[in-house]
């Protein structure tokens, strides 16, 4: 597994700063916001690798960092630290043709399609850089990373707004069980924190705008004073491999994806329906490709984005779904310490499902001072919690009304 | 050496991520320098951008080394 995002790089030091309360969001550094109502973002720490900072010469050649965007550095950066931690090195032709890539991306190159953008505005269409395609398309962190360890089997992308690190990971586990590869690198990079990106989800009402000299306490999921999501850039990437595969070489085995479902609204473009049956189908179908119910899930991670309609659609979907169980669960937004990743989101939430199985503690959901509503489920508040936790899910929500949910189990 | 043929070398390395030393005249973009097709292009671009000079497809087609691009570079400065 590899993470790349607002509290830094790796895994490990990313996970003991989320369970330990910390928030990742600050100041936006990279440009000027004087004429943008939100002036906060979860931005990747520039330093080096050893502070958990990113220095990208530590990582790509500087010949190559002008041919990617900033989400498929993000992506190259993640994919690295998984597939390290994975030990997955085939030595073969065979081994690579069995061996995929599935990192996806909500928007692709935002910042380099902006900059090609200004460019024809001035009338310097002749001047835009041979690279500028290659950085922005998408399935690009796909093709570098494929590029980069010679890994020939499936190179496809998926782009679900929001939903997408949950498609993308949910996808490449299910190209595995029909036999297209033995082992996929999957997951989701994002990086849109600049004037197109904030300006864009600024002009939706998206994000929130009440909170900027206090970041922190911006990202408030099912609190009364959330006003918004807060947006975040960053990758998450995992090593898929089929189970006998991985056991053959002793892989090291985090965790089991045993479900996976997936909805859509057929409602609006940007809004879930008020009863939240979408999410409640996808999280539906997703227990049900696992074969099991809710009462054996110990552990959410929520889409829970701080915006005033979406968290309590989604709560009063689970609660729903869950029935008499929801009073055991425990359901936590990380969203509330990293910000809302969009493209990227499903697959860091996807690692941190993942951990919360391994280590058994709940993550928490920062700044739930009030709850906007009561509910029979443990949403977290403040401080992680230590809990039995053997089955997670997770649940991705995009515009155009997708919606994704995956589970975990303990490794078997 | 020329100012010129300074700056093309100045600019090859900063473009390829190529060790000074081995942008000698001779050298092939391709052949020495690992660029690729791409590469050529954008390096084309960033010659045009430097000498404010404009360099057409077909010249920029047989501008394969580094000799070829001062060689190219001088004669329109020359002309102008």
């Amino acid at each position: 597994m590899g993470i790349t995002g607002p509290l830094g790089l790796g895994v490990e030091r990313f996970w003991r700063r989320l369970v330990n309360g910390e928030s990742g969001i600050s100041a936006i550094q990279s440009f000027d916001v004087k004429d943008l109502p939100a002036k906060i973002a979860g931005q990747v720490p520039p330093g080096t690798r050893a502070e958990g900072g990113l220095d990208l010469n530590e990582w790509i050649p500087v010949k190559e960092q002008k041919k990617m965007g900033r989400f498929i550095q993000l992506a190259w950066v993640a994919a690295a630290e998984a597939i390290e931690d994975s030990g997955w090195a085939p030595e073969d032709e065979a081994g690579r043709c069995a061996t995929g890539v599935m990192i996806g991306s909500g928007i692709g190159g935002l910042e380099v399609i902006q900059e090609a953008g200004l460019l024809v505005a001035a009338g310097k269409s002749r001047r835009l850089s041979p690279f500028f395609i290659p950085s922005a398309l998408v399935n690009l962190a796909s093709g570098q990373v494929s590029i980069r360890y010679g890994f020939k089997g499936p190179n496809h992308s998926a782009v679900t707004a929001c939903a997408t690190g949950v498609h993308a990971i949910g996808d490449a586990a299910r190209l595995i069980a029909l036999g297209d590869a033995d082992v996929m690198v999957a997951g989701g990079a994002e990086a849109a924190i600049c004037e197109l990106g904030i300006g864009g989800f600024c002009a939706a009402r998206a994000l929130s705008t009440t909170y900027n000299d206090t970041p922190a306490e911006a990202s408030r999921p099912w609190d009364k004073g959330r006003d918004g999501f807060v947006m975040g850039e960053g990758a998450g990437v995992v090593v898929l491999e089929e189970y006998e595969h991985a056991k053959a070489r002793g892989a090291k085995i985090y965790a089991e994806i045993i479900g996976y479902g997936m909805s859509g609204d057929a409602y609006h473009i940007t809004s879930p329906t008020e009863d939240g049956e979408g999410g409640y189908r996808a999280m539906k179908a997703a227990l049900a490709s696992a074969g099991i119910t809710p009462d054996q899930v110990q552990y959410v991670n929520a889409h829970g984005t701080s915006t005033p309609m979406g968290d309590d659609i989604e709560l009063s979907a689970v609660e729903r779904l869950w029935g008499d169980a929801a009073r055991g669960l425990a359901m936590s937004s990380t969203k509330s310490a990293t910000g809302h990743l969009l493209g990227a989101a499903g697959a860091v939430e996807a690692i941190f499902s993942i951990l919360a199985i391994r280590d058994n503690v709940a993550p928490p959901t920062l700044n739930l001072d009030e709850p906007s509503r009561p509910s029979p489920i443990d949403r977290v508040a403040k401080t992680a919690q230590e809990r039995k936790i053997e089955v997670a899910l997770s649940n991705s929500f995009g515009f155009g009304g997708t919606n994704a949910s995956v589970v975990f189990r303990a490794a078997p | 050496m020329s100012e010129t043929a300074e700056k093309v070398k100045k600019i090859v390395v900063e473009h390829l991520g190529v060790e000074e030393a081995k942008v000698t005249p001779e050298a092939s973009f391709i052949d020495d320098l690992g660029a690729d097709s791409l590469d050529t292009v954008e390096l084309v671009m960033a010659f045009e951008e430097a000498f404010g000079v404009e360099i057409p497809d077909d010249a920029a087609e047989k501008i394969q080394t580094v000799k070829d691009a001062i060689e190219f570079i001088e004669k329109q400065q020359a002309a102008a």
